[in-house]
């Protein structure tokens, strides 16, 4: 228990020494692996479900549920849908970095800062979020405001604790001489610590935001209404399947160009970074 | 003595804020509608308590959640093992393994309630599948770190594959095994209490839904922090454990 300084991200994807986990996997095996591996699970899909061992109500081919998509597409509210969600889940994601990164500056340097939100984020980051649902909703109501709050309220650890790390693992070599010459703490947070400590925030970034877009599901699923976790929830309770695996399909796709856009956005970002220039 | 004035140190901001949130509400800056006094939350929590509400529902979730969890670690990890170890499987299951280990798995809720039900069921399937993954990975990158040195001083001292196993390749896999077991524990009490609240007729979360449909609101915020400081208390659990087992290393 003497420790009480926010252990490393601990949520999906931890980085080990700044390296992002998926390189190791990436490099066992080629890119192309992968794509073959989407088709494989496909096809396999198709087969299985027209095989008619399992019920079409139970797992609806890959072609009905691709056709459904299509319609909701056409004619459905298939992009009002994926628009609501990522319009929650970016807003509360865009909260929480500017929350994660003043509190996360704060607590690396300011020791009262840190004496006071050290053991509310230890506490807090460990902590199953969702269960503060019913509260939001009593407080905020049914609407965006509590889906958003729920939002910054998972996606803003993450932020904080890398932020910490970021500056706390800056070689003091280069704030020594930045003092020296005079910066001001406004000129050191701007030019120094944040830009230095770019690599953590990053991925804290990315740790984030893949749950920043869960989290506006789960709630959406909660509270019902539009977006793409209300539609499941609708989906399910009219026990229209393909509607509910069309739901999936459509989440896995969005989760993974996210994950690839902020894989781009870093390498772009950190291009200056020997991270970025090894990688080449 | 020391160590208990430092710990205290380390934690009367919470307990500045528990002060602060009976302050509020005492002096009625805010109604015990919104938010109800923290005095009144611990005795809501005492009365379910000694009531069995508590235990009812809590020892469904803790099954569930121990049930999936358990599945997660020995399947998750016995696969993790078999793909470093052979290749051919390596080269067959990691595309899979790739595709759906950033897929959000809180997706899944509706669909294993359309599979199983409103029971333990879908719960522990959930729980299941969206723990499996961190603890393959873990098992996978642990064992494929294992020093190559090691691997063949064991070999050439007569250690047959199984032997090798257990006393090279389990001990060096064990670190980032453990990393990939806490996250597994914290996506699970996640996993169990949303699909809880959205779907299910028992539990931690259904308690809370109805708790809160029913205007009990100290009731429900004794059972949201009871469910919530479960998961910083798994997390120190995992903590200690993975010291003691660890306790070789420096």
């Amino acid at each position: 228990m003497a420790d009480v300084t926010p252990t490393p991200l601990m949520a999906v994807g931890e980085p080990t020494e700044g390296r992002l986990p998926s390189r190791r996997f990436d490099s066992a095996f080629a890119l192309s692996g992968h794509w073959i591996g989407v088709i494989l699970i496909l096809i396999a899909w198709e087969v299985f479900a027209r095989s008619g061992r399992v019920s079409p109500f139970l797992l609806p081919a890959f072609s009905t549920v691709l056709a459904r998509i299509g319609a909701d597409a056409m004619a459905g509210p298939l992009f009002l849908n994926i628009g609501l969600t990522l319009y929650r889940a970016f807003l509360g994601f865009a909260i929480a970095g500017l929350i994660g990164l003043a509190l996360g500056v704060g607590m690396a340097r300011s020791r009262a800062i840190a004496w006071f939100f050290d053991p509310v984020i230890s506490i807090g980051f460990p902590m199953p979020k969702i269960t503060f649902l019913p509260v939001i909703i009593l407080w905020l109501g049914v609407y965006d405001v509590s889906k958003v709050t729920m939002i910054v309220l998972d996606a803003v650890f993450p932020i904080v604790t890398a932020t910490i790390a970021g500056i706390r693992g800056i070689d003091h070599q280069l704030i020594w001489s930045a003092r020296n010459m005079g910066a001001r703490e406004r000129h050191l947070i701007f030019h120094v610590l944040l830009p230095g400590a770019l690599p953590q925030i990053l991925t804290g970034f990315q740790v984030a935001l893949p749950i920043a877009l869960i989290v506006a599901i789960v709630t959406e699923m909660a509270m019902g209404g539009y977006g793409l976790g209300g539609a499941m929830i609708d989906a399910w309770r009219l026990a229209e399947s393909p509607k509910l695996f069309a739901g999936i399909v459509e989440i896995s796709i969005i989760g993974y160009l996210l994950v690839r856009g902020m894989a781009l956005l870093r390498r772009r970002l950190l291009h200056w970074h020997s991270e970025g220039r090894t990688r080449g | 003595m020391k160590r208990g004035a430092l710990l205290l140190f380390k934690f009367l901001p919470l307990l500045i804020l528990a002060v602060l949130w009976e302050i509020v509400c005492r002096a009625g800056l805010v109604s015990s509608l919104v938010l109800p006094p923290l005095s009144a939350v611990i005795e809501a929590g005492i009365d379910l308590m000694t009531s069995g509400d508590l235990w009812t529902n809590g020892e469904v979730s803790l099954y569930r959640v121990a049930a999936g969890l358990l599945l997660a670690i020995t399947l998750g990890g016995a696969l993790g093992f078999a793909m470093a170890w052979w290749r051919p499987l390596n080269s067959l299951i990691s595309p899979f393994v790739e595709i759906l280990y950033p897929m959000p798995k809180s997706a899944l809720i509706p669909v294993t309630a359309l599979w199983l039900g409103f029971g333990d069921g879908s719960k522990i399937l959930l729980i299941f599948l969206g723990c499996m993954l961190p603890v393959t990975l873990g098992a996978f990158n642990g064992a494929r770190g294992t020093d190559e040195a090691l691997l063949w001083s064991a070999r050439s001292m007569g250690a047959g594959p199984l032997r090798v196993l257990r006393d090279v390749v389990f001990p060096s896999a064990l670190p980032e095994l453990m990393n990939g077991i806490r996250t597994a524990i914290a996506l699970s009490l996640i996993l169990l209490v949303s699909s809880e609240l959205i779907v299910a007729r028992q539990g931690f979360g259904y308690l809370i839904g109805t708790l809160g449909s029913d205007g009990a609101y100290d009731a429900m915020f004794a059972v949201v922090l009871i469910v919530a400081s479960l998961g910083f208390i798994a997390d120190r659990l995992h903590l200690a454990a993975s010291g003691w087992v660890l306790r070789w290393r420096m």
